[in-house]
């Protein structure tokens, strides 16, 4: 059967989807879509074929775009999307878990948010909001943002958020109740006796690995780590990397111990790829050791970053990886990251990357 | 009833939301009520949840800058802008 692939993209100014055949060699562009609103994280359900946008505008405020027709037509919702008043109002969303009949939204300030019928209608879930620490969760550079997502794929109550920057949490109740869960990362802006604290961490990427729900990665600001116990203990990934510093972080569709990474050259050196150079670093062997992909990639004069969300694999075999750019490109590798191709320029920067595989 | 402009931004949000539309409110609250009547979600995009106009757009009754609870007279006149943002 013939298929359709679709690279999801949110960048600061609209929606865009590129798209092309099981073979990926030639692409098309379609967008800007969602009427230009900065669109924070762009995914697709594969099991309805819907695509739902998070984003928030300026003048407008946070809703969720959703088009079921692959992006041709949007609407857009935030029906229950709010805090209560007097609080401060949620000022853009910034992740989407789509599965299961359920869709979960994460917002700015950091919370979770559920919606029981294709993101027309939405329920807080006040865990977070009400969680002991809150008060002394500080903000990151976007923000109090809840940007990593994850749902366990066999327990639909399983649910793990990262927040920018109070750290991973973790639910075992749907997201009623959290436990932090971030025991083993560095928070290296802290103290020096205060360096590993319960909560606080400067998470910047969670992903799950496919198949062990219970093995999560994670890019954080002071650091490359893996758990393979739901997170309740980490453990460093960063040696043979040419950086602690990153932002995004990609599972291989299939292999648990595959790792795509893009570390960038610090936090206070312009957070570049490192000496102008662009690579996405894999791991085979869930981050004992690394190799450094390059071919097809540019390799002089390079000065641009990849945000938290821009990086993803395909479903395909081989698996298909990709990463959008701050300067507004995208990459694309057909076979597992060994080669590359710029696919698209040009583009707003590039906040978030994702795909779809559907029939043709 | 008070004649309301929409901002071509928020128009094209809601399709077929016409440019002027005539609202019988006796506040801006109640007009953007109205507005929310005839177009669900409309609200939202106006007022946050506080609630209150969004900081990035303006509300006019009667040539003046208006708040969420400025009340409106039958023949107000109401021009609801976006500000300047962005980059």
């Amino acid at each position: 059967m013939a298929k359709r692939v679709l690279v999801l993209l949110g960048t600061k100014k609209g929606a865009f989807i590129l798209e092309t055949d099981a073979d990926r060699r030639s692409w098309d562009l379609r967008g800007p879509y969602c009427e230009t609103w900065p669109m924070n994280h762009v995914v697709g359900d594969p099991a309805t074929g819907a695509i739902y946008g998070a984003g928030g505008n300026e003048w407008f405020g946070p809703a969720v775009w959703r088009s079921t027709d692959l992006g041709v037509t949007w609407t857009h919702s935030s029906a229950g999307l709010a805090y209560a008043a007097g609080e401060e109002p949620i000022g853009s969303v910034w992740s989407l878990a789509p599965g299961n009949g359920a869709l979960y939204a994460g917002v700015q300030p950091a919370g979770l948010f559920r919606s029981d019928d294709a993101g027309e209608t939405w329920r807080h879930l006040n865990g977070l909001r009400d969680h002991p620490t809150r008060s002394q969760w500080q903000a990151g550079g976007a923000g109090l943002i809840l940007h990593s997502l994850l749902r366990d794929p066999g327990d639909d109550q399983k649910l793990w958020v990262g927040i920018s920057a109070a750290g991973v949490f973790h639910s075992a109740d749907g997201g009623e109740t959290w436990e932090p869960r971030n025991r083993g990362t560095r928070a290296d802006f802290n103290p020096e006796d205060q360096r590993y604290p319960e909560f606080g961490q400067c998470v910047h990427c969670l992903v799950m690995a496919p198949g062990m729900p219970d093995r999560l990665y994670q890019q954080n600001h002071c650091g490359m780590y893996r758990s393979d116990d739901g997170a309740r203990t980490w453990q460093s990934i960063e040696a043979g990397l040419p950086s602690s510093f990153g932002f995004p972080a990609a599972a291989h569709p299939r292999d648990p111990g595959t790792l795509y990474l893009l570390p960038l050259n610090g936090d206070s050196a312009g957070r570049y790829v490192p000496d102008g150079k662009a690579a996405v670093w894999r791991t085979r062997d869930g981050g004992a050791t690394w190799q450094d992909r390059r071919d097809g990639l540019p390799q002089k004069n390079v000065f641009f970053g990849v945000l938290r969300q821009a990086m993803a694999t395909d479903p395909l075999d081989q698996a298909g990886v990709y990463f959008g750019t701050s300067t507004g490109a995208v990459y694309a590798s057909r076979d597992e990251g060994d080669s590359w191709q710029c696919v698209a320029e040009h583009l707003p920067t590039v906040l978030s990357v994702e795909t779809m595989v559907v029939e043709a | 009833m008070a004649a309301v402009t929409l901002p071509g931004a928020l128009q094209r949000l809601f399709p077929g939301a016409p440019r002027r539309v005539e609202v019988g409110a006796a506040s801006v609250a109640e007009a953007i009520d109205a507005l929310d009547d005839r177009w669900p979600g409309m609200r939202d995009r106006i007022c946050d949840s506080t609630p209150a106009i969004r900081r990035h757009i303006n509300v006019f009754v009667d040539g003046e800058r208006a708040t969420h609870d400025t009340p409106l007279r039958p023949a107000s006149t109401v021009v609801v802008l976006t500000a300047i943002s962005g980059g």
